[in-house]
């Protein structure tokens, strides 16, 4: 897999093209941003694509190499991030309880607790906060690494030696980051649930334990599990994929690696918005 | 050229017309019109001046990168091979980078186990003896669980021809080997590659058909067999020694000062 032919910006000619600058007609500058939407976009499916099959292809070979790694990854991008989430987990449950308990006791709405507990953690703000997370401290790792692997020669190496690129530095990741989200997202919600009880104690709110973990369990579906799986793996594989092609599908120099690494972020947060915004149309129809 | 008398049928590496493309921007042609053939058991030596486009060349004929133009074939078969069913045909080819190239994170037992564990499918343990033994031939055992990045340039290149013999190829790349080395590193390369030329314990006693660029020809005057100079984008296949010694080209004579009294 000769990956450096994988992007649709590789060409040097491309790259100027695209750092010249602004051009004064709004239309212009309109005219070439889109242009960039779509080579990125075109880029980033490719790469999509290509790991996809070789997830597929190349599912067995290698595995007492490839398999430790993946192990790693999600070592990396869920069981080592676990401190940090509980602290984020008992903060969100303070803050959201916090702001709606007062309110829905004003308006005598504290039956509607669980609901909201429901609708603002498990749907929104637990799969949202966790990909943001995990981007910070792994997605941005992820770009810097592969992008001086790249800078180093190291993916030449690689290449050099048959190993795909590909398969050794992109699946692991991909798999890792995937668990990790799905992972951590369930633990913060855990978390952010039963701190938010603990809140709503302290503030003397007239609601028993069993009380607000049976409007928890009403308000949940079946399909909030499911919804919620998906979610958190398409936010895990997609922060993945995008960074780890800012990092390695280009031909970097080692001065371009923070330029990518920005635009891995800018990118990834778009795409896990949109994402986001096709689960509430689906929220919504349910 | 040297005439060889007998030339197996099929060529180790063979090159027609070929032009070779910048590793950085393959849209500049570093080099063309290249006619080349190498027999299996050759030891050549390529010399060009820094920037005459060594590494490029090399890095082309390793498969990293299609030719521009021409045709370039590696034991009969069409290059470059990205295929993986024809993955077993291009691992007969290794590949040693100016600077080793190591995978910085690992450290330098790892980065030799690498190829090995992924296309043998060892575990950590099951690699370890082949392991043990390239380390040693090369004198890094000290070093083996030390950091890839942070070992000297020198021994980093060592590592770097560790990791490419694991896999105990039949044709050796070896990229600017002796390049910012002192004496007593380049001599312990010259007489390595002296070893693998004829046969070695590590390729199994086969003799190794070597490809070696260099800035200084004069160093290898009695180790390589057939020398070619790259030099303003030609490849000028010359033949051994004495017939580079009479070419009486201006770079031969930029590459041949005797300055240092070595020759």
């Amino acid at each position: 897999m000769n990956i450096g032919k994988l992007s649709a910006l590789n060409s040097p000619q491309m790259r100027a093209h695209l750092r010249l600058p602004l051009p004064r007609k709004f239309t212009n500058y309109l005219g070439r941003e889109l242009f960039h939407l779509l080579l990125t976009v075109r880029g980033l499916g490719a790469f999509a694509l290509i790991t996809l099959g070789v997830i597929i292809s190349k599912f067995g070979v290698a595995r007492r190499l490839i398999h430790p790694r993946v192990r790693q990854e999600v070592a990396r991008a869920g069981l080592r991030l676990l401190p940090m989430f509980l602290f984020v987990s008992a903060a969100l449950g303070l803050l959201v309880i916090g702001q709606t308990v007062s309110w829905l006791t004003r308006v005598g709405a504290i039956d509607y607790l669980g609901t909201i507990m429901v609708i603002v953690v498990v749907r929104e703000l637990g799969p949202l906060a966790t990909a943001l997370l995990v981007l910070a401290r792994i997605g941005t790792a992820n770009v810097i690494e592969l992008g001086t692997a790249r800078a180093m020669g190291e993916v030449e190496a690689l290449e050099a030696l048959g190993i795909d690129p590909v398969h050794y530095l992109v699946v692991p990741r991909v798999i890792g980051m995937s668990l990790g989200v799905f992972a951590l997202t369930v633990y913060l919600i855990v978390g952010a649930l039963v701190s938010g009880y603990l809140w709503a104690f302290i503030q003397d709110v007239p609601l028993r334990p069993e009380e607000y973990f049976r409007q928890l369990a009403v308000a949940l579906s079946g399909m909030d599990f499911v919804l919620l799986s998906l979610k958190t793996l398409a936010f895990g594989s997609i922060m993945a994929l995008v960074t780890c092609y800012h990092g390695l599908a280009q031909p970097l120099r080692l001065e371009e690696v923070s330029e990518a690494t920005v635009a891995a972020v800018a990118q990834s947060i778009i795409a896990c918005g949109v994402v986001d915004a096709l689960f509430i149309i689906i929220y919504l129809a349910m | 050229m040297e005439s060889l008398a007998v030339k197996p049928a099929v060529a180790a590496l063979e090159m027609e017309g070929v032009a070779v493309g910048s590793m950085r921007n393959p849209e500049v042609v570093v080099a063309e019109g290249i006619d080349w053939t190498v027999a299996p058991g050759d030891y050549w030596v390529v010399a060009g001046l820094h920037g005459s486009g060594k590494s490029d060349f090399l890095m082309m004929a390793g498969s990293l990168m299609a030719p521009r133009r021409g045709r370039y074939r590696f034991f009969g078969q069409e290059m470059p091979i990205f295929e993986a069913a024809r993955l077993k045909e291009r691992l007969r080819l290794g590949l040693v980078f100016d600077g080793g190239q190591l995978l910085n994170q690992l450290t330098v037992a790892e980065n030799i186990a690498l190829p090995l564990r992924y296309h043998q499918n060892l575990s950590a343990g099951e690699a370890e003896a082949s392991v043990r033994e390239l380390l040693e031939a090369m004198e890094l055992a000290p070093w083996a669980e030390t950091a890839a990045g942070t070992l000297g340039r020198s021994w980093q290149k060592r590592a770097g021809l560790a990791r490419a013999l694991a896999l105990k190829p039949e044709v050796l790349l070896v990229d600017n080997p002796l390049g910012g080395l002192d004496l007593r590193q380049a001599s312990w390369w010259l007489a390595f590659l002296d070893q693998l030329s004829k046969g070695h314990r590590l390729t199994q006693n086969r003799p190794v058909t070597l490809v070696v660029t260099t800035a200084d020809v004069r160093l290898w005057k009695g180790h390589a067999r057939q020398f070619a100079i790259l030099r303003n984008q030609r490849l000028a296949v010359l033949g051994n020694w004495a017939q580079l010694r009479a070419a009486s080209k201006e770079l031969l004579h930029e590459l041949l000062t005797d300055r240092t009294q070595t020759e």
